[in-house]
């Protein structure tokens, strides 16, 4: 597509939303048609596949025993990566993660900690030297926009797909044994985006909508109703009446999303 | 039409200057019918334009101006060089041998080397190209010899001062030849070290006093004392030989 | 959580520097730190120690990085190995490289970016010690250091942030307090233009708690605002005295 194209398309779109409308018939707070399927990899303990519109991360949950963080011995650890898979995007490069894929990560890690959804403290094998490792490595397959929220949303349907090995202890060693308990999950925390575009917010902005977007805003509640991480960004700015308005529907669409989610 | 500051007071970035019909001019910005500050510096109306003169900024080339600066680079059909602004200026070749450029033949570096001083004039430029620049004009070329110095480019209107009052005092004063680059460079050459060093230490008097009022005369003060203590100096030195 | 720690805030509501609910730590800022710099600035918030340079603008290298319409901000948060209790490796960690990302995003909204095509301006912030909050403070002496290197901007950002900590919503979380606290919410501001170019949070807020915090690290910013103008304007003082 020249970019000719592109700059006739993105001034039709700024325009629409400065009305309320969409490109593609969504309101301002409509999310694009969201499916969420848990178990999709057999190989992992707990795996989940979201489709927002046409962008597609796939979660996969591994795993292991290791040593825990010196400043939290009775817990378990979370880890959470990301990879922009090259074959999602003409833009996405092979190497080691950029700053994009690092902020990913670490948005769907601090809903997963500063909600508590996983209850680390059962992870504790024993107090100081062994504990479960949570790994969440978040795979997007698809870019067309929002990969925060599809990867948070697949992140936590992930994790409540998660089998855990029963295991016990012989002479100091894990031994594992047949059978399998779930993953000790509390909260579901769900991540919705804004864009800022001519002065409006817009939700799931889609990828071209991002391409044009002022300043992006991430909320993430859990199921109580409370804010657990936000995080801004883009090079643009919002007002304050803006913040509290997002925190308000961002609460109203993890609603709705958290409904899709088998538990 | 309100204004929150007067002439010649201190802005910051971001500080509201007025409010209504006014124009922004340099340093200053319009934002919902209001005149906002962009640079840390001194207020100044002309008209319905607000002015704010930048305490601190860099060289953004124009056409026409001259500059002075460093080759830094000797390409193949030219020179690029530093003129103290965020963007690099080229010099052709075909501009300076004054004939076509035959790479076979030419050896540029023995023309203009790497670490030359320039004077030059821009000829063009815009958003999207890199300054180029001319040395064809007369004056314009490779500095042999004197001092050079580097001043605030905002200050430059100062140190000519008004119809040239100041550098036409400090060239008689001290008797050397000085060339004002638009890009703050200035290049001072004169018949001995000790009048160029005489030279730059007015324009460094300038650059730090440069807004206080009374500057030319306190200048001029400045050197007649610089240059008796001098040959007081000379004086008896030369004494005990008589 | 497993060591209880004796409460933050006691019974006359002081925290445990003495401070109150809503009071700053002291801060003491310097514009023009470092020579080499086009521009600078080192702040002290408590005991967070941090200089901010400022190289640019410059034509950009690798040529293929710039951009025909806008010069590019280029930021580089880090910290010094020494600056915590344990050593830190020198080498930028995923926390750093976000940072970096963020703080950069706070600033680009202040500049005029579109004024210099091509070009690239380089953000070095080194915290040499670090007492919680170093990201807004860091922001807020990068800010300084942007206008002094004459970078055209439309407004200084001012940065602060808010939290909680017993059940309390406070300001200027300093390090015991961001660790034991239950939410942390970092703001940066555009005071003139009241633009927010700053958000984050971590931890677990209803959301009248956050509208609080919010609010409180707003207050903040605009206390903060004011110090960094009064630093910028003190540096060229001696301007303002000889014209007089």
């Amino acid at each position: 597509m020249s970019s000719i194209v592109v700059r006739v398309k993105q001034k039709q779109i700024a325009q629409l939303i400065a009305k309320g409308k969409r490109l593609d018939g969504r309101g301002l707070t409509d999310y694009r048609e969201i499916k969420v399927e848990q178990g999709v990899i057999e190989r992992a303990e707990g795996s989940a596949r979201v489709l927002l519109g046409m962008t597609e991360v796939m979660v996969g949950i591994k795993i292991e025993i290791g040593q825990p963080y010196p400043d939290t011995p009775n817990e378990g650890v979370l880890t959470v990566n990301a990879e922009l898979v090259p074959l999602a995007s003409p833009t996405f490069e092979p190497g080691p993660p950029d700053e994009n894929s690092i902020e990913l990560a670490r948005v769907v890690d601090r809903g997963i900690r500063e909600s508590k959804a996983i209850d680390l403290e059962k992870l504790c094998v024993e107090p100081g030297k062994k504990v479960f490792i949570v790994f969440v490595d978040v795979y997007v397959l698809n870019h067309d926009g929002n990969l925060i929220d599809a990867s948070a949303l697949a992140a936590i349907a992930a994790l409540l797909n998660t089998k855990m090995f029963k295991y016990e202890i012989e002479e100091g060693e894990v031994k594992i044994k047949p059978g399998h308990t779930p993953l000790p999950i509390r909260k579901r925390p769900i991540a919705v985006t804004f864009a800022k575009i001519s002065d409006k917010l817009v939700v799931d902005p889609w990828l071209e909508e991002e391409q044009i977007m002022d300043a992006r805003l991430t909320m993430t509640t859990d199921d109580d109703g409370n804010i657990c991480a936000i995080q801004k960004g883009g090079s643009g700015c919002f007002t304050q009446k803006q913040v509290l308005e997002a925190a308000k529907i961002a609460k109203e669409k993890a609603e709705e999303i958290r409904k899709k989610l088998k538990w | 039409m309100p204004t929150f500051f007067e002439r010649r007071q201190l802005v910051t970035p971001g500080d509201l200057i007025a409010e209504g019909e006014y124009i922004a001019g340099e340093n200053a910005y319009k934002e919902d019918n209001k005149i906002y500050a962009s640079r840390v510096g001194l207020v100044e109306y002309e008209n319905k334009r607000v002015n704010v003169v930048a305490l601190k900024a860099f060289y953004i080339p124009k056409v026409g101006d001259t500059v002075i600066g460093t080759v830094i680079e000797v390409g193949f059909n030219g020179w690029m060089v530093d003129i103290h602004s965020p963007y690099l200026a080229i010099l052709r070749a075909s501009d300076v041998l004054s004939r076509p450029f035959k790479p076979q033949r030419d050896d540029l570096s023995e023309v203009l080397n790497v670490g030359d001083l320039v004077i030059a004039k821009i000829v063009a430029y815009d958003r999207a190209h890199d300054p180029q620049l001319t040395v064809g004009e007369p004056g314009l070329g490779k500095i042999t010899r004197g001092q050079v110095i580097k001043i605030t480019p905002t200050k430059i209107p100062r140190l000519i001062g008004r119809k040239g009052s100041m550098i036409s005092m400090i060239k008689q004063e001290t008797g050397c030849h000085i060339i004002i680059g638009h890009n703050g460079i200035v290049l001072i050459t004169g018949k001995r070290l000790e009048d160029e060093q005489l030279a730059m230490m007015a324009i460094h008097k300038i650059e730090e006093e440069s807004h206080t009022t009374g500057l030319t005369d306190r200048i001029a003060q400045l050197i007649k004392k610089e240059k008796e203590k001098a040959k007081q100096k000379e004086e008896i030195k030369s004494e005990p030989k008589t | 959580m497993s060591q209880k720690l004796e409460k933050l805030i006691d019974k006359k509501g002081l925290r445990l520097d003495g401070r109150k609910l809503d009071e700053l730590r002291s801060i003491k800022i310097e514009v023009g730190a470092l020579s080499n710099a086009d521009g600078s600035a080192y702040i002290q918030q408590g005991k967070n120690k941090i200089l901010a340079a400022v190289y640019g603008p410059k034509e950009l290298h690798p040529k293929h990085l710039a951009l025909p319409d806008r010069m590019v901000l280029r930021c580089r948060y880090h910290m010094a190995p020494f600056s915590v209790q344990e050593r830190k490796s020198p080498a930028p960690s995923r926390r750093e490289i976000e940072l970096s990302k963020v703080i950069r995003e706070a600033l680009e909204p202040s500049i005029f970016i579109e004024y210099y095509p091509r070009t690239s301006i380089d953000l070095f912030i080194e915290v040499l010690q670090a007492d919680g909050g170093t990201r807004c403070a860091s922001i807020t002496a990068a800010s300084l250091a942007l206008a002094d290197a004459g970078i055209p901007m439309r407004d200084l950002v001012a940065s602060c942030a808010a939290g909680k900590v017993d059940d309390t919503i406070v300001l200027d979380l300093m390090d015991t307090e961001d660790k034991v606290g239950t939410a942390d919410v970092p703001v940066a501001l555009m005071p003139n233009l009241n633009a927010i170019t700053l958000l984050q949070m971590d931890g677990i807020l209803t959301l009248e708690e956050f509208e609080k915090a919010v609010n409180l690290a707003l207050e903040g910013c605009r206390k903060i605002y004011t110090m960094q103008k009064e630093t910028l304007k003190a540096k060229y003082i001696g301007v303002k005295e000889v014209e007089e």
